[in-house]
């Protein structure tokens, strides 16, 4: 075999690494010579922006990450936040977009076990995940394959894997046409006592490999991903990496046991540009150079360069510095799970990276600067237009019940069971609130048997595009406002950014934004950002994505027996809007009632005010927690009637609504208002709300009708029996998905 | 009951059936590995769901070949109770232990969703806590969950009434022949079983039907 690790650097290469001229001249500065071939290779997977967050590191600076219960925020592999009894709950949220448009089943699937691998990696064991799908046009001619090859690389995965899904999002839009987005949640539980970190610590110690083998799968991905889509993305193929879920799941119980064992200092997993990466950020964050010796690395094939070795982005592979006089006890625990075990380094006190290959060595890079001393950007960008709102007599007019239909059995807000049922929902047996409602409930195995924690996943993109800053705002209000609904304290969240190309001012104007608002809703509501990912970039030839900035929430419930359902409890209650505005609902621009209906995408999107917000979601959470509230539903896409619509398809029991005299009914149904809550109570509680409770809330709480029936009667509207709407409801994903609605 | 739970590499069901079978018998099962060949003296061998060496070659194939299945096999012999939930059920196929064998679900698709079950015969250590004809909800979750046995076999496995279990009201997940969804072997001490009982043992799992299977178990000696 030939490698010639000193061919000539020319320009043309090292644009084929993704990197800038002036990029390179740093990299010239930095070392003082030209660096060899593999050199190259290393700082192309360190500075490439999906690794080192050159564009978007000066915003997510602005984020609040801290809290009381934070134990830690971004910059490990997950964050970490304190639940009580010792407990945490370790979550992260991770995008694999570029990868999942190229191939699907696998993108998705390794989106996965990516996420995975960031969780227990810090020693938690996986009890819940989710995942934020967006796909094009339902009409666009990949859609369909895509979404079938990506929902069954989430559950190919997943459920060997072992985790149940908890939650999710699925959307269509034209704009995701030539970008599909593939954002994965992963929770996981852990003892506070033992969190295992990334930061070497100790000279002289070995460096462990452990999992699966190297091979030449997705050499190169995180470059890739750091770049828009051409017409020549069929060539990009060999990028994306392939997924062995059964291989995670022995790596997950297999590091577990090690971690019981008292071996690891520190651990990383090998993620986007692999063992690169890996090893620069454990030797960067512990102030300490690693020495590899690339001929101790399992390799699939025999005549693999020191240049595929450090790129290669091979799957379910693991590094560790361990305690030397442990490292029996640790190769034989690996063994028992039949997975590799190789010393292939050492922690040195010089600081350099060093990778010797058949005796050369072939990079030896400083470790500090290849991380820290990465490019970052301050990219011009510009202010969003602000968006004129439409004129109060444009209200397009439709039968509400007709209008109704459509929209519950319409490709943005039919049920996603073709989806989810293909994820294991039930695994691990602590499943309380599986997809379909406000937010996934799991109970907490440990020594409080009522503990419960909740998940959600928001963003609605439409409202970023139109305005970013409220838009991001709406994003962290929505999760804030779903975990409210089901009764858990919000504790904190992860943002996956998705944005086009940054390099455009407009773009990065919309990033800038979408983080200012983002920034305000966490610091209004309590609700750091733990953790978080962001992906540039999505854009196919000049055409980018709506800005998608996605927010993983979590939250507590002390006592899941008193936690909320969508679905109405029974007949006779009695149902509040909580948190209306006067005319109950009156922001009908970028509803979906226009888009869907209308084809209108014009106007800004419904304001949210922070201080409502919290003022509305504190006393929901204090009905649902004294045991007041039978059912609670968050009111988002479509409005007040598909938000009834809801509540009645869960449950099968009807409700009669009032509508408001003298208002036109559209915006009272199907306005978008932000901070609103459905919640039925017992009628013969209701005085006793509105006389003690209510006066003291400060938000308006109006009584609009009351369950019962088989039917969903909105104010004059015809009635639609539940059973109508269930089957309007349950029958597009699966019609859509046979092939047999052209849309 | 004492028990014991057989575990493969690729299994992800183990914790929740170790956690039903203590929960319902207030006794935590033996826990096996399968390069084991020894197993503690128990009433009842339970082999729970997952994805056994990741289902790589044909489902159970892999595991079914493991050391511990020769002492399985011998238990069963001597009339040791012997449940195989999904992979488990895959596994006890692909060891003889029981007729048939699991194809991919007819709609190539994993199916996780509510079932009805039927339950066929009350005559058996595993439904005795059930009356026969009564229909119950189980949660499924697989991708290899379509029976078939041969004519002759199915025949056999019918005039025997070595159907424990079958799809009831249409809900059939998975193209199974005659809607069966747990089958016995001749002697009826080992089930195979599709569904998962074990996770619907508690009111926090939104219902209690799967109860009863272990609670009927317990009931040996």
């Amino acid at each position: 075999m030939t490698f010639d690790n000193h061919r000539e650097i020319t320009p043309d290469l090292v644009a084929d690494h993704g990197l800038k001229p002036d990029e390179y001249q740093k990299i010239l500065g930095l070392i003082g010579r030209t660096p060899t071939y593999t050199e190259l290779g290393i700082f192309s997977a360190m500075w490439n922006e999906h690794c080192s967050y050159k564009s978007s590191k000066k915003w997510l600076r602005t984020l609040p990450t801290t809290g009381e219960r934070v134990i830690q925020g971004p910059g490990e592999n997950a964050g970490v936040v304190d639940i009580g009894d010792g407990q945490a709950i370790v979550f992260k949220m991770e995008s694999h977009n570029h990868p999942s448009f190229i191939e699907p089943y696998q993108g998705a699937a390794t989106g996965v076990g990516g996420i995975l691998r960031d969780v227990f990696t810090m020693g938690a064991r996986p009890v819940a995940a989710m995942n934020a799908l967006r796909f094009g046009a339902p009409e666009h001619d990949k859609t369909r394959h895509l979404v079938s090859g990506v929902v069954a690389g989430v559950g190919g995965y997943g459920n060997s894997f072992g985790v149940p899904v908890v939650g999710g999002e699925v959307e269509f839009d034209a704009r995701y046409n030539g970008n599909i987005l593939v954002n994965a949640f992963a929770a996981g539980l852990v003892d506070t006592d033992k969190i295992f970190y990334s930061k070497a610590e100790g000279v002289g110690l070995p460096v462990v490999y452990l999992g699966a083998k190297t091979g030449r799968d997705g050499v190169g991905g995180a470059t890739m991903a750091s770049a828009e889509f051409g017409d020549d993305i069929e060539q990009k193929r060999p990028t994306v990496q392939v997924g062995d879920p059964f291989t995670e799941k022995r790596l997950l119980e297999a590091c577990l046991e090690l971690m019981a064992t008292g071996a690891v200092i520190a651990i990383q997993d090998m993620g986007a540009a692999g063992l690169t990466c890996s090893a620069v950020e454990m030797g960067a964050k512990g102030d300490l150079g690693i020495a590899l010796d690339l001929d101790r690395v399992p390799v699939r094939e025999a005549e693999m360069t020191p240049y595929e070795m450090m790129l290669s982005e091979s799957q379910e592979r693991m590094l560790m510095v361990l305690h030397p006089e442990k490292e029996a006890e640790a190769r034989a625990v690996f063994e028992k799970w039949e997975l590799d075990f190789a010393t292939v380094g050492i922690t040195t006190d010089d600081l350099r990276f060093r990778v010797t290959w058949r005796g050369e060595e072939v990079a030896n890079l400083p470790i500090k600067e290849l991380g820290d001393e990465a490019p970052e950007y301050d990219r011009p960008w510009t202010q969003p237009t602000v968006v004129a709102p439409l004129a109060e007599n444009d209200i397009p007019q439709m039968e509400v019940a007709e209008a109704l239909l459509k929209l519950v059995g319409g490709p943005a807000l039919s049920s996603r069971r073709w989806v989810y049922e293909q994820y294991d929902t039930w695994i691990q047996g602590n499943s309380l609130q599986r997809p379909g409602g406000d937010a996934g409930v799991i109970r907490v195995d440990g020594p409080n048997p009522h503990k419960g924690l909740a998940f959600t996943s928001d963003v609605t993109p439409r409202y970023c595009e139109a305005d970013p800053y409220e838009g991001g705002k709406q994003a962290v209000a929505e999760a804030w406002r779903n975990l409210t609904a089901v009764g858990a304290e919000p504790l904190a969240a992860t943002d996956n950014l998705n944005f086009g190309n940054p390099e455009r001012p407009e773009i990065m104007g919309q990033l800038v934004e979408a983080v200012r608002g983002i920034g305000d809703a966490c610091r209004a509501l309590g609700f750091p950002i733990v953790s978080g990912n962001v992906s540039l970039y999505n854009e196919t030839n000049g055409q980018g994505i709506l800005p998608t900035p996605t927010i993983g929430g979590v939250g507590l419930i002390d006592d899941w027996r008193r936690s909320a359902r969508i679905g109405f409890a029974g007949e006779g209650e009695c149902i509040l809007l909580v948190g209306a505005p006067d005319w109950w609902g009156t922001h009908l621009a970028q509803s979906i009632y226009m888009r869907d209906l209308f084809g209108r995408t014009d106007g800004p999107p419904p304001p949210v005010d922070l201080a409502m917000e919290k003022k509305a979601g504190d006393l929901v959470r204090l009905l649902i927690r004294d045991g007041h509230a039978s059912a609670v539903h968050d009111l988002s896409d479509g409005g007040l009637a598909v938000g009834l619509a809801e509540m009645a398809m869960a449950s099968g029991i009807g409700a009669v609504v009032n509508q408001l005299e003298g208002g036109d009914p559209i915006p009272q149904f199907f306005g978008e208002d932000q901070g609103r809550y459905l919640v039925t109570l017992k009628r013969d509680f209701v005085d006793t709300f509105y006389d003690e409770i209510y006066p003291y809330a400060g938000v308006f709480a109006p009584w609009i009708g009351n369950t019962g029936g088989t039917e969903l009667v909105l104010g004059k509207a015809r009635p639609i029996a539940v059973t109508d709407l269930r089957s309007a409801h349950e029958s597009w994903f699966p019609t859509y998905m046979a092939g047999e609605i052209a849309a | 009951m004492k028990s014991a739970v057989v575990v493969f590499p690729g299994l992800n069901r183990d914790r929740d059936m170790i956690a039903a079978l203590g929960t319902i018998s207030g006794r935590a099962p033996a826990v096996v590995w399968h390069k084991e060949t020894e197993l503690p003296d128990v009433d009842l061998i339970v082999i729970p769901g997952g994805f056994s060496y990741g289902d790589y070659l044909r489902v159970g194939a892999i595991a079914a070949r493991s050391p511990i299945m020769a002492t399985i096999r011998e238990r069963a012999a001597k009339g040791v109770h012997v449940l195989g939930v999904c992979n488990g059920f895959q596994i006890l196929t692909e060891a003889g232990l029981v007729p048939g064998v699991l194809m991919r679900n007819a709609s190539l698709r994993f199916v996780c969703r509510e079932v009805r079950l039927r339950v066929e015969t009350a005559d058996t250590a595993f439904t005795r806590g059930y009356a026969q004809g009564q229909v119950i909800t189980t949660p499924v979750a697989h991708h290899d969950g379509n029976y078939f046995a041969d004519a002759n076999t199915l025949k056999a496995i019918e005039d025997n009434g070595q159907v424990a279990f079958r799809y009831a009201e249409g809900t059939n997940p998975n193209g199974s022949v005659n809607d069966i969804a747990g089958v016995l072997n001749r002697e009826r001490n080992v089930l195979g079983l599709m569904p998962h009982p074990e996770n619907l043992i508690e009111s926090a799992h939104g219902g209690l039907d799967g109860r009863a299977l272990f609670a009927g178990l317990l009931q040996v000696a």
